[in-house]
């Protein structure tokens, strides 16, 4: 929407990127509010928006999937980014949608980015197929250990001056300022791995449904935490088999997840492994052997792993690995921004803003709370089987 | 007689590939240890089987009849060989690992084109000795696909042999609803296809890690050494009573020789010896050392060639109720085929294997050890013996697949992903039933 933005982004060196012919801008932004951008801009661009989808959507010989990327706390990405989950599952149901989102940290500057989170999650509860959600303040602590690591000089290794992290950061940016650039380009990364097998050959190819697929055990539990090795790369290429495991190590630790979340500490539904470069099965399965029993899995997914092989490393490293977890350690971001929430709601401090607009009533509110109660819910009883005693159900009997 | 191979799902073309070329070397290659005569004629055999010259008159031989059904239509890495360029049914979209995607909606589609495709590679060969399918059961193409093309040839084809080849996953996972997508497959096959030949990937792998001392196993290398044991059963034999010259009708062989009966269709491959190419030059087997070793594998289930547990005997004769005075962990066997390949094979003596012990009670041991020979060396080793079982073998693994699918089923997990593609928690029932019934008949051998 908002034209600032965009021109920038038409300015800069990607612009013969994109299609101006598939972009729509207005001159304002939402306000940082959900219900303009959903109720508002929503309708009045419903029909253009469409039309360019189907456009696009022609073009394509084999339809897989849907990226959508946006915020949760503002007003466009978060309302009329959801208005359009809504239209894609309108359109198109029988292609996947994968939501990139960026949720809000405690010190947030937009004072309703909780009303927005928790009104953009009930969509995405409904109508997303995946949701990545990733944090700033996990991106912003990535980014300033890769600066530390540069400016120190630490474990006497060189950062290549053209590893994809550090690239666009550019030393003259102080780190008072928030580094977004620097942050984006993870979640860039991220994209750009979860999409590598799509793109190159692989000796076990791993494609986005199959994620979806492994992934999401029951519908509404579709929230993936996401993880990436190495964020910085060393001069050393030849990498000995030592440090090809201190990657996959690396990927379960707290500091390397793209959310404030320690997933070894709680229970996993579901986890997937996608390798880029010169790795192979051996590797893959010497890791998992070894990182096992640090883990809790479910009851019933004892084994669950989804592994992916990619012959192709991302630019600057000789191998990558991208982990994604279903794991229960997502419950607390969903808690603490319910509870964000019900602090302004208790007082109805903004309601007015929100109300005002046509379409938008108390029960969007009480429907959008009680939605995100429910899947706190679901995790809680997750987690209540962790450290209960194993049952395994008997077996049919049959008669000899 | 030739078979015509359908290759489903990226491990079903990525080891069918390996297989070719497999195949393709042995019979290039210049160790066969006979005569230039029979050379040639175990040359001609293979061709007949699986390969027709070009027509251009080109040296690389061109796959007879294979229907290949992927994404990537795969090149053959060497000049040997090539498919046949309009043999490749390309699946634009994949399956997503999920079984009921692969069966319910990429198969009704696509049935007609793929069907043409089978239809037009039968009619190549001179005699239709029947069909060889390769796929992987952890996936959703190779299983679902490959599971519904299945039935879709018994149709066709009704008086056709099938082999399927299936490949077990890894236990710790390549894929999570791997268990699920097994059960599904495995119950479907039993019900359209003759014979079930299986491969473990575990199993493979460890042969890659201990005995081939491969320190970075790629998946090249376990396909590898699954084309080699493969190779060692369809390359040409004779079989025992059949006269001069080669089997011609590989397949019709081996179903004759180890599927008695109909319930009994899971068949176990091990091979012996397995070394890494460097050191072939430098080692020398025994017949009579590798039939001991092959037996003592057959009896105490070992994977390989080291580690056998020498400890299990089979049960002494003449007990009055066999089954329950059988040791534990000992594994018997319905109907076993020894293939037997290069130096001295006549004089070897495979008397042991005829012991009624090593058997159930309800197949005269005659009929049940069969044994094939052939002095042409295959693929560089002086000798060669592998063993097709229709045993116990694969009882555990079966059990262990079913019952971590039946944990996974009874929590509910995963169960939306099937049901929006049409399988409903009854076809699940059915299919665990079917599996249940196969590791009852086979526990009770």
């Amino acid at each position: 929407m908002e034209e600032g933005v965009v021109n920038e982004i038409l300015q800069g060196p990607l612009r013969d990127v994109f299609d101006s012919k598939q972009l729509i801008t207005d001159v304002s932004g939402s306000g940082n509010n959900w219900a303009v951008g959903h109720k508002i801009y929503g309708c009045q661009y419903r029909e253009n928006i469409v039309e360019k989808l189907r456009k696009t959507a022609e073009h394509c010989d084999c339809l897989q999937c849907f990226f959508i990327i946006h915020s949760m706390g503002g007003g466009t990405g978060s309302g009329l980014g959801t208005f359009v989950l809504n239209l894609l599952e309108e359109e198109f149901p029988e292609v996947y949608r994968f939501v990139t989102s960026v949720y809000p940290s405690g010190e947030d500057d937009v004072i309703t980015s909780p009303y927005n989170s928790v009104l953009a999650m009930k969509e995405l509860n409904e109508h997303a197929d995946c949701v990545l959600p990733i944090e700033n303040e996990s991106l912003f602590e990535i980014v300033n250990k890769i600066h530390q690591m540069i400016n120190s000089g630490k474990l006497g290794s060189t950062v290549k001056q053209n590893s994809l992290v550090t690239s666009s950061a550019g030393s003259a940016k102080t780190l008072q300022e928030k580094p977004f650039d620097a942050m984006n380009n993870i979640v860039a990364n991220l994209l750009l791995n979860l999409t590598s097998s799509a793109r190159f050959e692989g000796s076990l190819n791993m494609d986005l449904n199959e994620i979806s697929m492994n992934l999401v055990p029951f519908p509404r539990l579709h929230y993936l935490v996401s993880s990436l090795t190495p964020l910085y790369t060393l001069a050393d290429v030849n990498v000995p088999s030592r440090r090809l495991d201190q990657m996959f190590s690396d990927a379960f630790s707290r500091d390397h997840q793209l959310i404030q979340a320690d997933p070894k500490h709680s229970l996993y539904l579901a986890c997937a492994l996608l390798v880029r470069g010169n790795v192979q099965v051996s590797d893959l399965r010497r890791n998992i052997e070894r990182l096992k029993p640090s883990l809790h899995f479910v009851s019933w997914n004892q084994e669950g792993w989804k592994t992916g092989l990619c012959s192709v490393p991302p630019v600057g490293h000789s191998h990558s690995l991208l982990a994604l977890a279903n794991n229960t350690c997502i419950k607390p971001t969903f808690i603490e921004l319910k509870d964000r929430f019900m602090k302004l709601y208790k007082k109805k401090a903004h309601l007015h803003h929100y109300l005002q607009i046509d379409g938008m009533e108390q029960s969007c509110f009480s429907e959008a709370i009680s939605s995100l109660s429910d899947l706190i819910e679901e995790y809680n009883e997750l987690d209540a089987t962790k450290d209960g005693p194993r049952i395994d159900p008997s077996r049919l009997k049959i008669a000899v | 007689m030739s078979i015509v191979t359908v290759q489903l799902g990226q491990c079903g073309n990525q080891t069918g590939h390996e297989v070719f070329s497999a195949l393709c070397s042995d019979i290039r290659g210049t160790h066969g240890l006979c005569s230039k005569k029979e050379n040639e004629s175990y040359q001609d055999a293979c061709k007949e089987r699986f390969f027709c010259e070009e027509e251009s008159g080109g040296t690389a031989l061109k796959v007879l009849s294979g229907v290949q059904i992927w994404f990537l239509s795969m090149a053959a890495r060497s000049g040997l060989w090539r498919y046949n360029s309009h043999s490749h049914f390309c699946q634009k979209q994949g399956s997503g690992n999920n079984w009921a995607n692969g069966y319910s909606v990429h198969g009704p589609r696509h049935k007609e084109a793929i069907m043409n495709l089978v239809q037009k590679e039968a009619e190549k060969c001179d005699r239709l000795g029947g069909f060889f399918t390769i796929m992987s059961m952890a996936g959703g193409t190779g299983s679902g696909l490959g599971a519904f093309v299945t039935q879709c040839l018994r149709d066709a084809f009704p008086t056709s042999f099938i082999l399927n080849h299936v490949i077990w996953p890894y236990g710790t996972g390549e894929v999570i609803v791997q268990n699920y997508n097994s059960v599904l497959t495995l119950s479907h096959l039993y019900h359209s296809s003759d014979a079930l030949l299986v491969h473990e990937n575990d199993v493979i792998h460890k042969i890659c890690a201990q005995l081939m001392n491969i320190k970075q196993i790629s998946f090249r290398d376990v396909n590898q050494v699954i084309a080699h044991q493969l190779g060692s059963v369809f390359q040409p034999t004779h079989t025992a009573g059949g006269g001069p010259g080669y089997s011609r009708n590989p397949l019709g062989d081996l179903m004759e020789t180890l599927v008695p009966h109909p319930e009994f269709r899971v068949l176990g491959l091990r091979n012996i010896p397995q070394v890494p190419e460097t050191s072939l030059a430098y080692s020398t087997f025994s017949w009579p050392g590798l039939i001991k070793h092959l037996r003592q594998m057959l009896i105490a289930n070992a994977q390989m060639e080291e580690g056998i547990d020498w400890q299990v005997r089979p049960p002494q004769p003449g007990s009055s109720t066999p089954s329950t005075n059988k040791p534990l962990h000992f594994n018997t066997s319905i109907a076993n085929l020894v293939i037997l390949r290069g130096k001295d094979v006549h004089s070897v003596d495979l008397g042991s294997f005829q012991d009624p012990s090593l058997y159930t009670s309800w197949l005269n041991p005659q009929d049940a050890f069969n044994a094939w020979k052939t002095p042409r060396a295959f693929n560089k080793y002086e000798k060669s013996a592998s063993l097709v079982s229709n045993s116990q073998f694969l009882l555990k693994p079966l059990d262990s697949i079913v019952g971590k699918a039946w944990n996974m089923f009874a929590s509910k997990a995963y169960l939306h992903q099937y049901t929006k593609f049409g399988i409903q928690e009854e076809d699940f029932l059915d299919c665990f039933t079917t599996l249940e019934q196969v590791i009852s008949s086979y526990t009770n051998l």
